[in-house]
């Protein structure tokens, strides 16, 4: 395979990861990292690199679109990102210290919680009207979204400040170990711990995982983990692929986005484990 | 974590007295303090929210297009940076051929990683220096939405929300400097 074949390819499957990660709120890198590692045999940390950096762009593209459609609740992104950034940056220093094997399984397990967590059934509470969380109400977290199904502005509370932003550190230190957005933990944390609608949880996740992502991206780059022969085809391709993936969402039938989705990340899972446990 | 040590209200008084905890939003502003503190939203008469809205609706949209340029401005700085290290490496661009990609994806292969590096790299006019600017440049959006972000909250005088967006641009900032090593 030449350089040419090589950028091409990547570039193509990127596209095809973006739209995937953007519908679904959980960044291209759950596809990216494995395609990098068991397709193209190339060193995981250099994937994780590469990873990086298309998550920053698939969370650009989409979140810009998210914010024109009101889905995002800034005050309470922002203000996870307290726990998101410190955990970025953590996990940062620590991929050094962790050997290759302990990233694949790591992976493959996050990988295969992310699985779980999309396929579980989503609890579709009625927003909560009333908050006695004394931080979300100190910080004034609660917001409102537009319902287009209703036609009417839905305003909600928040509650759980506390158990978010444990999660959310969590999610941060993920995010860097692996070169994921880590939407995967974000949307629970948010919408199960904190009582955030469905939909304004995957809107904030993916605005906050590009600021997440640029905590530990800064990190990767002054010391050379950032291969640019890899991250270029991986970062324009999926900038594509998120920019489509964010017009389509709302039209898709989220159910059967959530089952497709589901089949290819349990196979890329397992495939993960095994090449960490045997390789 | 003090500011709202004060059991919800009923909503009869439009202002309320200056509450008796002390917190970060007591050292307000003449006008804004009542913006900071819990329920505001229930506090302000319609007007008052109509503005507030259209405020918060124009940092949205400023972010929305600080995101949006970024994502443009760095495909198309990756895409001239491929086209010129192609150009500059005949052997790269065959379909077929003995030159394999891996020589290009190993961990031993050199780029630039450091921004003296980088910018040494662009003076010469290497491709490989444009496309590592285009991998960096959607780095920066979100750097500087954080950025706006601090400059929005400061500007609705809301002590709280400054500080929390004023800490994670630390972080933000800090964690290219304290990369090295």
């Amino acid at each position: 395979m030449t350089p040419l074949d090589f950028v091409v390819s990547l570039a193509l499957i990127s596209v095809a990861a973006g739209v995937l990660g953007s519908l679904i709120g959980l960044g291209g890198g759950v596809v990216i990292v494995p395609v990098l590692t068991l397709v193209y045999h190339i060193d995981i940390r250099l994937a994780i690199g590469a990873s990086i950096v298309s998550v920053i762009a698939t969370s650009s593209g989409a979140a810009a679109a998210y914010v024109r459609e009101r889905m995002t609740n800034l005050r309470a992104g922002m203000f996870l990102e307290i726990a998101t950034t410190t955990g970025a940056v953590s996990g940062a220093y620590l991929t050094t210290i962790l050997p290759a094997r302990f990233l694949f399984v790591l992976f493959g397990l996050v990988l295969a919680y992310s699985a779980f967590a999309t396929f579980r059934r989503r609890h579709a509470d009625a927003p909560l009207t009333v908050s006695n969380d004394r931080i979300a109400n100190y910080f004034n977290l609660h917001g409102s979204f537009y319902d287009p199904a209703e036609q009417r502005e839905i305003p909600y509370k928040v509650v759980g400040t506390k158990l978010g932003l444990a999660l959310m550190y969590v999610a941060g230190l993920v995010s860097a170990l692996l070169g994921l957005g880590s939407g995967a933990l974000k949307v629970p944390a948010m919408d199960s711990a904190m009582h955030l609608p469905m939909k304004v949880s995957s809107a904030t996740s993916n605005f906050m995982i590009g600021v997440t992502a640029a905590a530990s991206a800064g990190v990767y780059f002054t010391r050379g983990q950032i291969d640019p022969v890899i991250a270029a085809p991986v970062a324009a391709g999926v900038l594509l692929g998120a920019t489509l993936g964010a017009r389509v969402l709302g039209r898709v039938a989220s159910k059967t986005v959530r089952i497709v989705f589901v089949v290819v990340l349990v196979v890329i899972s397992l495939e993960m484990l095994q090449k960490g446990v045997f390789a | 974590m003090t500011g709202t040590n004060r059991p919800p209200e009923p909503p009869e008084p439009p202002e309320p007295p200056a509450p008796p905890a002390p917190g970060p939003d007591l050292r307000g502003t003449p006008m804004g303090s009542d913006l900071t503190r819990s329920m505001r939203r229930r506090q302000l008469s319609p007007q008052e929210a109509a503005v507030m809205e259209e405020r918060v609706r124009r940092v949205e949209l400023a972010i929305s297009w600080v995101l949006r340029t970024g994502v443009v401005v760095s495909v198309a700085v990756i895409a001239v940076g491929l086209a010129m290290m192609f150009a500059h490496h005949g052997a790269w661009t065959s379909i077929t051929g003995h030159t394999s990609y891996r020589s290009l994806t190993d961990r031993s292969t050199p780029f630039p990683h450091s921004l003296s590096a980088l910018g040494r790299a662009i003076g010469r006019g290497e491709g490989r220096g444009i496309v590592v600017l285009g991998v960096f440049i959607p780095i920066l959006p979100p750097v500087m939405r954080v950025a706006v972000g601090v400059l929005s909250f400061v500007y609705e005088k809301d002590p709280p929300m400054t500080i929390v967006t004023l800490y994670v641009l630390v972080v933000l900032v800090g964690s290219f400097f304290l990369a090295g090593g």
